[in-house]
C-alpha cells in the first residue's frame, strides 16, 4: 500500500517542478509542444534498427532535464513505471527476427536484438519528452496549450479531469485493495472472482465520484467550457526554441551523425 | 424583490429506481436565516439540497428563490444565487490551484480577469486561506480543502449558501472555525448535517426529515427536547445537551 501510494505521489511530483519558475517554464506551452511534437515523430521515423543513429537526439532531454531542474532520478522512476509496456511491444523481436546483424567482439547479435533495443531506446527517448513536457510546462497548461493549438475542448476536459482524479481513484483503489488484504489472511493471491468484483466496484465507485463532480461543477455556472486563467503569449523567444530544435532534429535525422564523425576520425587516424 | 427567500410548496421526487426521497415537502425560509435540515441517513436531506440549486427537478410541487421559480431556463440564474457546498471537497476542487479552483464560477459567470482575481482574493481571505492560492488542491488537508471548497462558492457572491454535512472530517479545531466562519456569514444559510451540536451553535430553525417528509419545524431547543420526535426520526439529543446535568 505505502509502496503504491509513493508511486502514486511521484506521478504528481512531476508537476510541481513546473511551479518553479526558470527560463523554460516561461516558454509558451504551445512552442513545449509542439516541439514534444516535431521531437517524437523524428525519433519515430528511423530506420527500425537503428540505435547509434539516435543517439545525437539524446540531447533534447538532457537539456530539458538540466534546464528546467528536473532531477534525473525522479525522471527514471517513472520512466520505470512505463517500462513494461514498451517490454510487451519489443520482446516479441528477438525471437521472430533471428538472422544475425551485427558482429559484436565475435558475439553474432540478431536483427531482432537490434530492433528490440531500438524500441528501448526509442521508449526511453520519447516518454522521457513527453515527461519532461509535463514537468516544465505543468498539466494545466499543457492541456490549455492543446486547446489553443485546436485540440476539441471535449478532449482536454477529460485530460484535465483524468489527470485531477486520477489520484483520488487511485487512492479508492488502494484502499479496497488494503480491506482485502485485512480480511484475506494466509490467501495472498487475488483470485480472478475476486478481482473482477474489485474493478467492477472501482468502475462504479468512479461514475459515482463523476456524477457527484459534474454536478459540482453545474453548481458554480459549468457551461461545458473549462476557462483557464493565464493569457498565452507567443514571444520571439518560443520561435526561437522551436525553431532551434525543429532544426537540431531534422539535422539528425538527415545526417547520420556517429557514422560521419567515425568516417573523419578514421580518414584523420589513417 | 428579496434574492435571499426559499421557499418550496409541495415537492416531491422519486428517483428512477423508484425509492420515494421526497413526499410533498413544504417550507419558507426567510431571509438571512440560519436553518439545519437533520433526519437519519436516507431520509431525504440530500435529495431536498440538490432540488435548491435545480441539480435535480421537481417531480411535482415547485422551489422558488426569491421570485424566480427552479426551472431548466433560470438555472444560471439559481446558481449564481444559490452556493452549493458538497459533501466531499474532493469533489468541488478540480482546476489546478487552488487560485484557479475558486477562479471557477466567477469565470463562468462572464467576469472580466480583473474583477474575478478581486472576488477569488476576498474569498480566499475570508476564509483564511489567502496563503493557499497557488497550492494545487490535492495537496491540502481536509480541512483547508473544506476552506477553499467555501471560497469556490462565496466568490460566486450567492444570497443564499446550502451546505451538505460542512463538518463531516473536520478536526475539532477545523470544526469551531468553520461554525465561527459560518455564524459570521449573513447569507441565508440551509445545512444539512448529522453534528447536532453544530445545529445548536448555528441554526436558529430546525426542519427534521424522515423518510422524505418534514416531520418537524422548529426552535433547536423545542425540537431537541422531544425525545419521541428525535427517536422515530433516528436521531439523539446533542451530545452537549446530553451531558446538562438535569439530575443534580
Amino acid at each position: 500500500m505505502s509502496r503504491f501510494d509513493d508511486t502514486l505521489h511521484d506521478l504528481h511530483a512531476l508537476d510541481s517542478h513546473a511551479a518553479r519558475p526558470n527560463a523554460l517554464t516561461r516558454l509558451d506551452p504551445r512552442s513545449k509542444i509542439l516541439a514534444t511534437l516535431f521531437y517524437i515523430v523524428a525519433v519515430v521515423s528511423f530506420d527500425r534498427y537503428a540505435i547509434l543513429a539516435l543517439l545525437p537526439l539524446a540531447w533534447y532531454p538532457v537539456a530539458l532535464a538540466a534546464l528546467g531542474n528536473v532531477p534525473p532520478a525522479a525522471l527514471g522512476r517513472k520512466l520505470l513505471l512505463a517500462l513494461p509496456f514498451a517490454l510487451m511491444i519489443g520482446i516479441f523481436n528477438p525471437l521472430l527476427d533471428t538472422a544475425p546483424m551485427v558482429d559484436l567482439f565475435g558475439i553474432s547479435i540478431s536483427a531482432g536484438w537490434v530492433s528490440f533495443a531500438s524500441i528501448l531506446l526509442r521508449f526511453a527517448l520519447t516518454v522521457s519528452a513527453a515527461l519532461l513536457l509535463v514537468a516544465t510546462t505543468g498539466f494545466d497548461q499543457v492541456c490549455v496549450g492543446l486547446n489553443r493549438l485546436g485540440v476539441p475542448r471535449a478532449l482536454t476536459t477529460q485530460l484535465h479531469l483524468l489527470h485531477r482524479y486520477a489520484e483520488v481513484l487511485a487512492g479508492e483503489a488502494a484502499r479496497m485493495v488494503t480491506a482485502r488484504e485485512l480480511r484475506a489472511y494466509a490467501r495472498r493471491r487475488l483470485n480472478l472472482n475476486v478481482y473482477a468484483s474489485l474493478l467492477g466496484h472501482l468502475l462504479l465507485r468512479a461514475l459515482e465520484r463523476a456524477q457527484r463532480i459534474h454536478l459540482a461543477m453545474l453548481a458554480r455556472g459549468f457551461d461545458d467550457e473549462v476557462r483557464g486563467s493565464q493569457e498565452l503569449g507567443w514571444r520571439r523567444v518560443d520561435m526561437a526554441f522551436l525553431t532551434i530544435c525543429a532544426a537540431s532534429f531534422i539535422l539528425a535525422r538527415s545526417i547520420d551523425l556517429p557514422r560521419a564523425l567515425g568516417h573523419i576520425l578514421l580518414k584523420a587516424l589513417s | 424583490m428579496n434574492d435571499h427567500l426559499v421557499q418550496a410548496s409541495g415537492l416531491s421526487y422519486r428517483y428512477p429506481d423508484g425509492t420515494q426521497a421526497l413526499q410533498e415537502v413544504s417550507f419558507r425560509i426567510g431571509q438571512g436565516e440560519a436553518v439545519a435540515v437533520i433526519g437519519g441517513n436516507g431520509a431525504g436531506k440530500s435529495t431536498l439540497l440538490l432540488h435548491l440549486n435545480g441539480s435535480l427537478q421537481a417531480a411535482t410541487g415547485e422551489v422558488r428563490i426569491g421570485d424566480l421559480k427552479v426551472a431548466i431556463a433560470t438555472l444560471p440564474q439559481i446558481r449564481s444565487r444559490v452556493g452549493m457546498l458538497f459533501q466531499d471537497p474532493d469533489d468541488q476542487l478540480f482546476m489546478g490551484s487552488v487560485y484557479d479552483d475558486v477562479a471557477f464560477g466567477p469565470r463562468n459567470q462572464g467576469l472580466p480577469e480583473n474583477e474575478v482575481a478581486v472576488h477569488v482574493h476576498a474569498a480566499l481571505a475570508t476564509v483564511g486561506a489567502s496563503h493557499l492560492a497557488d497550492r494545487p488542491p490535492y495537496r491540502l488537508s481536509g480541512g483547508e480543502k473544506r476552506a477553499v471548497a467555501i471560497a469556490g462558492v462565496l466568490a460566486m457572491a450567492p444570497a443564499i449558501l446550502v451546505m451538505d454535512e460542512p463538518s463531516d472530517g473536520l478536526d475539532p479545531a477545523a470544526r469551531r472555525r468553520l461554525i465561527n466562519l459560518l455564524r459570521s456569514f449573513t447569507h441565508t444559510r440551509i445545512i444539512a448535517t448529522h453534528d447536532l451540536d453544530l445545529v445548536l451553535d448555528l441554526c436558529s430553525r430546525v426542519l427534521v426529515m424522515n423518510r422524505g417528509c418534514i416531520e418537524a419545524d422548529g426552535k433547536p431547543e423545542t425540537i431537541f427536547a422531544d425525545t419521541e420526535l428525535l427517536a422515530r426520526s433516528q436521531l439523539e439529543p446533542p451530545l452537549s445537551w446530553q451531558r446538562r446535568p438535569e439530575h443534580g
